[in-house]
């Protein structure tokens, strides 16, 4: 099971036709829509979270596009700036998923992102602002 | 005190450990490697081997700020209103001087009425801008005199242009400090950082073993004149912090278990750079500037041999509820424990097992005093012989 939030942009040429429906019907895929627009010059936004095979995923993506859709990934990551870093620990405080832990004895700060929720706590909480929310790679999509 | 009556078996001078300096025959430990020195080789042998303990913190330390001139411009201003960045400093100095405080946050900040408030800029950050090079802008009002007829100036200032920036820092180097906790059942946010309701977590903001102060209990070596490492810079103690309070309750070793003294430090900022000055932000509270100070204890006796070899378990302060005992000045505290726990990573608190957060970089601390350490070492830095001693 395959799962990504994703922002699609629709050309008013595609706004009135219905679309996404085929992503369930001819790829075998579900979504949840998160927030859907038409905006002043027709163009609509969509932002759903679409899940199903890996290959079935990239078998849509593929259907959107030709459909002229701009397909972006909406999905998020916490990193660590590591000039910014001091290692005080202050962030250990909030860290509800134990991502940001002490290293004992050397009391460095450690971040494993692989336990990190995204819940950004640590963003506002870091004295230096060393803690920063990034667009996950879109690369998948080039 | 009866130290100085006391006839010690190892006696040297500040001077001549210049000399050694000079000679490049000096010894140099941290405040961590003396811990064991001491320990095995007891006070005595230690006193006579090692020269110098270097130490270190880099914390939050809110009473910071700078001096800034920033030189007249055609024509001249009595600038009675002057702000960095937007943050203001305090312009009733003389006719083109500031200071800058690090916790003045931006004048357009929204302060607390989102609460928790981020507090993304503030006079901390000034001078960490300005330590990297960056153009601030400068803006400034008068009321006009007939020697000063401007009312208005703007430019921008880098640090390279201002005829003079002096770090002036009244209260550094807490000797110690309350570890908070919150026993509400709202989570608060304060300057001892983000405390869950529930005393969920525990926060403690010192270097311990490492911190300056705690190696030197007394105020035996340390005084004004004190040479140091400030800023990544060199400084000075230049008089006692405010708040500076010797008669806290010590243990029998001399160090105290609540916060005591504290470190009226100067110097240079052309010389300091942006690694060791960093504005903060505290959420809900405000900006302050972390600042990195290092301090070195010349080991003149066992005496001052053996309060350099202090550990962590050695070493001890109070929990203290800041939801309400701390707000309130009820002078309450918990319970006491030491720096050995705190850094384990949780203490006992009743039949609790509450969490500890640091405040205070170790990475950071250990960094400074090896830093200080590799100046003396190398003959870049010499023992400043105190003029007076702190109050003690």
């Amino acid at each position: 099971m395959y799962s990504k939030i994703l922002i699609l942009r629709f050309p008013n040429t595609e706004v009135e036709k219905p679309i996404v429906c085929y992503l369930v019907k001819d790829y075998d895929l579900t979504f949840n829509i998160l927030n859907a627009a038409v905006l002043p010059r027709k163009e609509g936004v969509m932002v759903l979270e679409l899940s199903g095979s890996r290959k079935n995923f990239r078998e849509g993506v593929k259907y959107l596009k030709s459909h002229g859709i701009k397909v972006q990934n909406a999905g998020q990551e916490v990193r660590r700036n590591h000039n910014k870093c001091t290692h005080c620990g202050a962030c250990t405080a909030v860290c509800p998923t134990g991502a940001l832990v002490v290293q004992r004895p050397e009391m460095t700060v450690f971040f494993d992102q692989k336990k990190c929720s995204v819940c950004e706590l640590c963003v506002p909480t870091c004295p230096t602002r060393a803690m920063e929310v990034r667009p996950t790679n879109s690369a998948f999509f080039e | 005190m009866t130290g100085k009556q006391r006839k010690f078996k190892v006696t040297k001078t500040i001077q001549g450990i210049n000399d050694r300096i000079r000679s490049g025959d000096v010894v140099v430990v941290n405040a961590e490697e003396m811990i064991d020195i001491v320990k095995n080789e007891g006070a005595a042998e230690a006193a006579r081997r090692i020269d110098v303990v270097t130490t270190g913190t880099f914390a939050p330390m809110c009473s910071s700020g700078a001096f800034i001139n920033f030189g007249h411009g055609k024509p001249t201003i009595k600038a009675s209103r002057v702000w960095l960045n937007n943050v203001p400093a305090y312009g009733g100095v003389a006719a083109v001087d500031c200071y800058l405080g690090a916790t003045e946050p931006c004048e357009d900040d929204p302060l607390n009425k989102v609460w928790p408030g981020e507090f993304n800029y503030g006079g901390g950050h000034v001078i960490q801008d300005l330590l990297a090079g960056k153009k601030i802008h400068l803006r400034a009002e008068g009321y006009g005199t007939s020697c000063y007829p401007s009312r208005s100036l703007e430019k921008e200032v880098t640090l390279k242009g201002l005829p003079m920036a002096t770090l002036c820092n009244p209260r550094n180097g807490y000797q110690n400090y309350n570890c908070a906790v919150n026993l509400s059942k709202k989570t608060i946010y304060t300057y001892m950082g983000t405390l869950k309701p529930g005393a969920a977590n525990a926060n403690y903001c010192s270097a311990g073993q490492l911190s300056p102060l705690f190696n030197d209990p007394l105020y035996r070596t340390i005084g004004l004149g004190t040479r140091i490492f400030l800023g990544g810079g060199q400084g000075f103690v230049t008089w006692h912090g405010t708040q500076h309070n010797p008669k806290a309750k010590r243990t029998e070793k001399g160090v105290p278990v609540s916060p005591a003294g504290t470190l009226w430090v100067m110097g240079d900022l052309k010389q300091m750079s942006p690694k060791w000055l960093m504005g903060v932000s505290i959420r809900g509270y405000g900006c302050s500037l972390a600042v990195g100070l290092g301090v070195p204890i010349p080991v003149l006796n066992e005496e001052i041999a053996a309060f350099t070899g202090i550990s962590d378990e050695d070493l001890f302060t109070q929990v203290v509820d800041y939801s309400s005992d701390y707000p309130n000045g009820t002078g309450k505290t918990l319970g006491q424990v030491s720096y050995a726990q705190l850094k384990s990573g949780s203490i006992q608190l009743g039949k609790k097992t509450v969490p500890t957060v640091p405040l205070s970089s170790m990475v950071r601390a250990r960094e400074i005093a090896e830093m200080l350490k590799q100046w003396i070492v190398k003959g870049r830095f010499f023992l400043g012989e105190p003029q007076a001693p702190l109050p003690g």
